[in-house]
């Protein structure tokens, strides 16, 4: 057996598959061990769900074919949080909100703030604090 | 020794020798003070941050037929209208109409004075609505209008207090989040945030107001500007350590110059959560080495800065005057600092990464000859405190 790897995926839901419970096939028909950041998913309107899959290869790669059967938008990067390079100062004023070091600052000379969207978690702080409005969410 | 009229003569044959106020340091302790007095003409300063006394005049030129403007919103911001026909005054904290403010606790603040100046800078069209009661002489009484800030005779931004010496570390001593125009602090001190470029600020860099005066040029937001008097709340007469440099606030300038050569990236729109809207600024000033006193003035390092760290949950409103300690900017720029024994988690509401760019960009304006220096006709005061307002009962009191 291969070994368990873990992927970020966005998934965008039209409005006539907000329906569906994509979620529970992945888990009971193709073994992933799902975890659920942030999801917006309304009746009758667009939804969005940024996760983490765990899981082999092979089902991982079963389960996205099985997603993509539907009407599903499966963003493999998975960012759900963007920080905008062109409006963002460098100010760091998010740097010790952020729960997981996404946003940081490596290099104490030029005081650049790095953005790292696999360890961002979504928590949605960073776009509360950020005066200059750099930082948004995709849904 | 050298003098102003020198040292612009090197900048226009193109052969000055500029550093940005990062750099010298490490030059003079390779140099020697003597030698690197000799060499350099220019070190340069910057800083990028909120600067919430902030403005511009604005003259929209005469509509046909005439009218004289005794109320305005641009973008649905209310201008200042009590001078000229047709002259306005667009301030940073302005809210826009309508804005909830903390009615809805904690307010977003997502546009106000400072969005309408950076949309003013970056080229946008915005929407002018003006009402008037009518007169003999200027008889229309209401238009809405777009315009640009190249239909615009004048856009001079004229801020009555930018640049402040040295600023406080903010924390929070109460037990829930508040909302303060340094960010969001947490509860029972778990973060803290400060705002100042250290050791590349202007007036750290000359703390006793000997280059920097009224008349200096500075380079605001892109465009030449000047120094044209203290900033308000100036206040020369502070806390100083044993080399000069300020551990408060101290003091400021009033900086003007001309929108219409501004750069975007520097006049930037601030929204402050439960707190309000401001614009973040970015200036640059050059100093002048006119002898090693000065110079040796522009070599303070963050280890030589101290910031007094103040509780604004209850300290600074009740203006109780209590400082909790000092820390210094080597300790800001680590991210933590330690207050009574805590560590804390600090942030910068201050850019460093665009102050620097700003001390480079001047740096090469003044190295390629298209930026000179100018010697000031006044200086800033240096003894003088700062008043308090006092609350009296009666006009007689
Ligand atoms: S608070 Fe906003 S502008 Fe400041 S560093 Fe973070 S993302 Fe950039
Ligand atoms: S959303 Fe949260 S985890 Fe992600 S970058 Fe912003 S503050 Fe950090």
């Amino acid at each position: 057996m291969s070994k368990t790897e873990t992927k970020k995926w966005m998934l965008f839901f039209p409005r006539c598959e907000c329906e569906q419970p994509i979620v529970y096939h992945l888990v009971k028909d193709h073994n992933l061990v799902v975890n659920v950041y942030r999801a917006k998913v309304t009746p009758n309107e667009e939804g969005y769900l940024v996760l983490d899959v765990t899981g082999t290869e092979e089902d991982i790669a079963s389960g996205m074919e099985f997603v993509k059967t539907f009407r599903v938008t499966i963003n493999e990067t998975g960012i759900g949080v963007m920080r905008d390079e062109k409006r963002c100062t460098h100010c760091g004023i998010c740097v010790p909100h952020c729960p997981t070091g996404a946003l940081s600052i490596k290099d104490n000379k030029t005081r650049r703030v790095e953005f790292n969207g696999e360890a961002c978690i979504e928590c949605l702080e960073c776009i509360l604090v950020c005066p200059y409005a750099a930082c948004a969410s995709a849904f | 020794m050298k003098t102003y009229e020198q040292i612009n003569d090197r900048i226009e044959s193109g052969k000055a020798v500029v550093l940005t106020a990062d750099e010298i340091m490490d030059y003079v302790d390779r140099q020697g003070i003597e030698k690197a007095a000799e060499e350099v003409d220019v070190v340069t300063t910057a800083t990028f941050g909120p600067m919430c006394s902030s403005g511009c005049f604005l003259n929209f030129g005469h509509s046909k037929p005439k009218i004289r403007i005794s109320e305005a919103w641009i973008e649905d911001v209310l201008v200042y209208s009590g001078i000229a026909a047709v002259d306005v005054y667009l301030g940073a904290t302005q809210l826009r109409h309508n804005d909830p403010a903390n009615m809805d606790y904690p307010g977003e603040f997502r546009y106000g004075g400072g969005h309408v100046m950076e949309d003013l800078v970056a080229g946008k069209t915005l929407q002018l609505f003006a009402l008037s009661y009518g007169t003999d002489d200027y008889p229309l009484r209401e238009i809405r209008t777009y315009f640009t800030i190249d239909d615009l005779n004048q856009a001079i931004m004229v801020n009555p207090r930018n640049c402040y010496q040295n600023y406080n570390v903010a924390i929070n001593d109460s037990d829930t989040t508040i909302y303060t125009y340094m960010g969001c602090l947490e509860p029972n001190r778990r973060n803290a945030s400060y705002c100042s470029a250290g050791q590349l600020s202007p007036l750290l860099n000359d703390p006793f107001y000997e280059t920097i005066g009224i008349g200096s040029r500075v380079w605001l937001a892109g465009a030449g500007g000047h120094v044209y008097a203290e900033g308000t709340q100036h206040t020369g007469d502070c806390d100083r350590t044993s080399d000069g440099v300020p551990r408060e606030s101290a003091g400021t300038l009033a900086l003007t110059g001309d929108m219409k050569q501004m750069r975007p990236d520097f006049v930037r729109g601030v929204s402050l959560r439960g707190y309000g809207v401001s614009l973040g600024l970015g200036v640059g000033i050059p100093i002048p080495i006119l002898n090693q006193d000065v110079l040796r003035r522009t070599c303070v390092r963050d280890r030589d800065i101290f910031a007094p760290v103040v509780d604004y949950s209850h300290d600074y409103p009740e203006k109780t005057g209590r400082t909790i300690c000092h820390v210094s900017y080597v300790q800001l720029r680590r991210g933590e600092i330690e207050v009574e024994g805590k560590k804390v988690v600090v942030g910068s509401i201050s850019s460093y990464f665009k102050a620097l760019e700003i001390a480079h960009l001047l740096a090469d304006e003044i190295r390629r000859g298209d930026f000179c220096l100018s010697k000031p006709f006044a200086y800033l005061p240096r003894n003088r405190a700062s008043r308090p307002l006092v609350v009296r009962n009666s006009s007689h009191e």
